[in-house]
């Protein structure tokens, strides 16, 4: 993070100081790989080497355009968008910029949430502006050198494809950086009218595919350095349990296994490489304290939920008098839905790369998290933040697990680095240490009673949600509020349904125990979404309406629900008879600011378990940045929500967890998702919103509605397989 | 010390017999495109070809590939005429990326073998490797277009 910094220098920054939106603009720059790397890169003016704006791109005076990422690429194609905004306003060929990663550094704050983090698929959206006025602000700076140099009016200049002209003249932007880089910070900087844009809203290939085809891309797992020593941890069988015994002598034994050190999370098995590694954890004697954890038990706490939704919780949202409101109804209908932990299972096992040198220390890893990973890896280490760097690598998937407010894994690498005294050591998870690790997606239930009037709407509408809080016992515990925690209950208290209906009451009951938990990709909505939809579509049959009508009614001042509900649907030929053995359901909710609807065809299989053939979904997200990106992400939301309705489950037995690899912690395979996707972007204008995660939790109850139209039994046990199927 | 032949170049790897292929290739030779993803034939991330066999190499024992053609997604890569990865460019197949290697790994001893992939076959095919992104419809259309490119025989220009 060394970086020299002289007067000419500051004007850039105060630059960069208005694309800020208030944050706090460094002094710095992030080392370029062209200019010196490894964080020691000195990028002024008087390098005469590049011309580095603002911390979000550089031009180099050989005419490549750097492009630093405030986000991490795990496959939802940022990599990407953020390049189109800057190759937009900078007027460059998107696909020649480099693009890289940015070190965990302040200026790559998330604009709305103030740390740096990729979630909450907000990374379009909330770097909309700053990305574009990044590229605004360098071309700007470039047309005023260009006219300085060629002795016209910036308004003379024109920009295309990294090229200033003016008339006969012309310069590339590799020429102009040099001049541009002495200039003064212009002012407010305006972008362009939509009407002209080039790549937003049309289109661009994904930048990093070249790359993730031929085996050069470089994830966590991929980092080596001569003299680096592999690590694999002997977890606890049981979360919260600790050692009590060591017996290392056989695994020291092992070929190539060079040291075994205890961590606070277990014993720690240094190898030349990972198989040694492994073979050396494998003929370690550990006694452990169990602990508490042994209490945990999926059988037992599911009777506890049951148990605890008789009474209610604390209050997430009340109107009227709900008990008064119900007894006046004509209908009732009660329903309990119940959730599993699940694992989110990314491609790529955790693992991370530190190398202590000269009383620096460099950290490389697949991180949602990079600023809070470079804290903990610092209290681990004795080191100051600013000593360490964090290289952010691909993610081989993240779904939330590579953002974990204890940074478990950087923090469980670093211990080794100190235990061990070792400067140099890659951490690796197997996929067993993966699904056995906890951090959960929390299991949950939901008790709801609606009562009906005699037009069958809903008037009384009685909820209670029982699940572990995400928040509890973590730095963001202080978004619980009054004893709720909003991402518990997001998707049920903020529904729209819930303003329909004048006398309701919401609760929360936030049970504790020894299970790590976290937010899984879509978070509270991969629970709340199921229970809104599945019970709004069990009103609409009591009702003895149409789904489909039933949530138009329901959702008549919802303008972007009804806008992506009525998409599908008629996409979908909502209504139009289907093949013999075919059967349709229909899901519409709200989360990360945009509107999904999900209309899912399936048929039976021979032993009664669910086939999806078919899913037709509309999403309303606003402006679509790349739409073919939107689209591929929610095609990914469809399968990884099918994955989890049908086959995902993680349960304990005595504090141990059952699963434990692929083969017992089932993902779906390409034949278990449907064969047919088709996804339909809502032409709005409305306020943008995120793709990454709003595909996700449409799809469980779509196809329990389904279900449902095929059998007439209702599906509230996730996930829907064999065992949970109604008989 | 064992020899094994990868992409066409021999290699002394000083690797124990019982090691799986696929740590020799990655933290032996260091060849890193060939993905660890479970460790038990499970995922299909660390797919290569072994005399032109698709073999999970996290299962597979060194000792098993000594004086056979090891084939990795690098060695595929540099076949120009690899009409998988150009529909893999064409659809915007991956996503995180991870298992990618392994798919066309899968893919190519697919297409060797099945000229003409139905979308049943591909589904079969396919079935042991795994994708957490959910990339599976764009790889199964990336089948179809890398088959179609295949038959017609041309260059995609």
């Amino acid at each position: 993070m060394s970086t020299t910094l002289n007067a000419s220098r500051r004007n850039f920054l105060k630059t960069g100081a208005l694309l800020g939106s208030g944050l706090l603009i460094s002094f710095t720059v992030p080392g370029a790989k062209k200019l010196g790397g490894a964080g020691a890169a000195v990028l002024g003016p008087q390098s005469g080497a590049a011309f580095a704006p603002n911390a979000y791109l550089n031009i180099t005076a050989d005419n490549e355009v750097l492009v630093y990422l405030a986000h991490a690429e795990m496959g939802q194609g940022i990599w990407t968008t953020l390049s189109m905004m800057i190759a937009e306003e900078l007027d460059v060929d998107v696909n020649k910029m480099v693009v890289q990663h940015g070190d965990a550094w302040k200026p790559y704050n998330h604009t709305m949430f103030g740390i740096q983090i990729t979630g909450g698929s907000s990374t379009t959206w909330s770097e909309f502006d700053r990305y574009r006025k990044a590229g605004a602000t360098a071309r700007a700076l470039l047309v005023q050198a260009a006219a300085q140099k060629f002795g016209v009016n910036p308004a003379d200049c024109k920009t295309e494809n990294g090229v200033v002209t003016a008339g006969d003249k012309s310069a590339t932007y590799g020429e102009l950086a040099t001049a541009a880089a002495a200039l003064p910070a212009p002012g407010d900087v305006p972008l362009k009218d939509p009407k002209s844009w080039k790549y937003i809203g049309k289109g661009v290939k994904r930048l990093d595919t070249p790359a993730k085809i031929n085996g050069t891309a470089k994830f966590g797992m991929d980092m080596q350095f001569p003299g680096m020593l592999t690590a694999v941890v002997l977890h606890a069988p049981v979360f919260g349990a600790k050692v009590k015994t060591v017996d290392s002598a056989k695994a020291k034994a092992v070929a190539g296994v060079r040291q075994v050190v205890q961590i606070p999370s277990g014993v720690a098995v240094l190898a030349d490489n990972y198989w040694a590694a492994k073979k050396g954890r494998a003929a370690l004697k550990v006694d452990w304290d169990l602990g508490s954890g042994v209490k945990v038990d999926s059988g037992t706490m599911l009777a506890e939920y049951k148990q605890l939704a008789q009474k209610p919780g604390a209050t997430a949202n009340k109107a009227g008098d709900v008990d008064s409101a119900m007894s006046k109804a004509v209908k009732t209908v009660e329903a309990e839905y119940t959730f599993p932990y699940l694992a989110h299972s990314p491609m790529e096992p955790l693992n991370v790369t530190i190398q202590l040198k000269d009383g620096k220390c460099e950290i490389w890893t697949g991180t949602q998290m990079p600023g809070l990973d470079q804290g903990a890896a610092a209290q681990v280490l004795g080191l100051k933040p600013e000593q360490i760097r964090v290289n952010t690598v691909f993610l081989g998937g993240g779904f939330g697990r590579r953002a974990t407010p204890s940074s478990d894994f950087v923090k469980e690498a670093a211990e080794i680095v100190k235990a061990s005294g070792k400067p140099l050591v890659k951490m690796v998870w197997s996929r067993e240490d993966d699904v056995k690790g906890g951090y959960y997606r929390p299991a949950f239930l939901h008790k709801i009673t609606a009562g009906l009037n005699a037009q069958g709407l809903p008037i009384a509408w009685k909820h209670t949600i029982v699940g572990q809080s995400i928040m509890e016992g973590t730095l963001f515990a202080g978004m619980i509020k009054d004893g709720i925690d909003g991402s518990s209950v997001e998707g049920v208290s903020d529904s729209p349904y819930m303003e329909a209906i004048p006398d309701r009451l919401v609760t929360l009951h936030s049970p504790k125990n020894e299970v790590p938990v976290l937010w899984w990709r879509s978070v509270g909505h991969t629970h709340t979404a199921m229970a809104m939809e599945a019970m709004i579509d069990e009103l609409a049959h009591t009702a003895g309406k149409d789904p489909l009508a039933y949530r138009q009614e329901l959702l008549k001042h919802s303008p972007r629900h009804l806008a992506a509900l009525n998409l599908a649907a008629e996409k979908a030929g909502w209504g139009k008879p289907l093949p013999a053995g075919r059967f349709r359901g229909i899901a519409v909710h709200e989360s990360f600011l945009s509107y999904v609807a999900h209309v899912a065809e399936i048929s039976l299989n021979e032993d009664g378990t669910i086939k999806v053939h078919r899913v037709v979904s509309a999403i309303d997200c606003g402006l679509a940045v790349n739409p073919d990106g939107v689209k591929a992400q929610i095609e990914s939301g469809i399968n990884f929500g099918v994955s989890a309705a049908l086959l995902g489950e993680i349960t304990l037995e005595k504090g141990h967890v059952k699963q434990g690899n692929f083969n017992d912690y089932v993902v779906a395979r390409m034949f278990d998702t449907p064969a047919d996707i088709e996804v339909h972007i809502v032409d709005s204008t409305g306020k943008m919103g995120g793709v990454g995660e709003p595909g996700v939790p449409p799809v469980a109850p779509a196809i329990a509605n389904a279900y449902f139209a095929a059998t007439g039994k209702r599906l509230r046990q996730m996930p829907f397989n064999k065992a949970n199927l109604p008989a | 010390m064992v020899k094994l032949k990868i992409n066409q170049k021999e290699y002394s790897v000083d690797a124990s017999p019982d090691m799986p292929l696929l740590w020799a290739i990655r933290d032996v030779v260091g060849l890193t495109g060939t993905k660890f993803g479970c460790g038990m034939a499970q995922c299909g991330a660390c797919t290569v070809h072994l005399d032109g066999e698709a073999v999970r190499s996290c299962v597979t024992l060194v000792s098993r590939a000594v004086g056979k053609e090891i084939v990795t997604i690098e060695g595929l890569s540099a076949d120009p005429d690899n009409y998988l990865q150009k529909a893999w460019i064409e659809l915007d197949v991956p996503q995180c990326g991870y298992c990618q290697s392994g798919q066309i790994m899968s893919a190519a001893v697919l297409l060797r073998e099945n000229p003409n992939p139905t979308d049943e076959d591909i589904d079969s095919a396919m079935s042991g490797n795994i994708c957490r992104c959910g990339t599976y419809p764009r790889i199964r259309k990336a089948i179809h277009l890398a088959a179609k490119m295949q038959r017609e025989g041309g260059k995609d220009k």
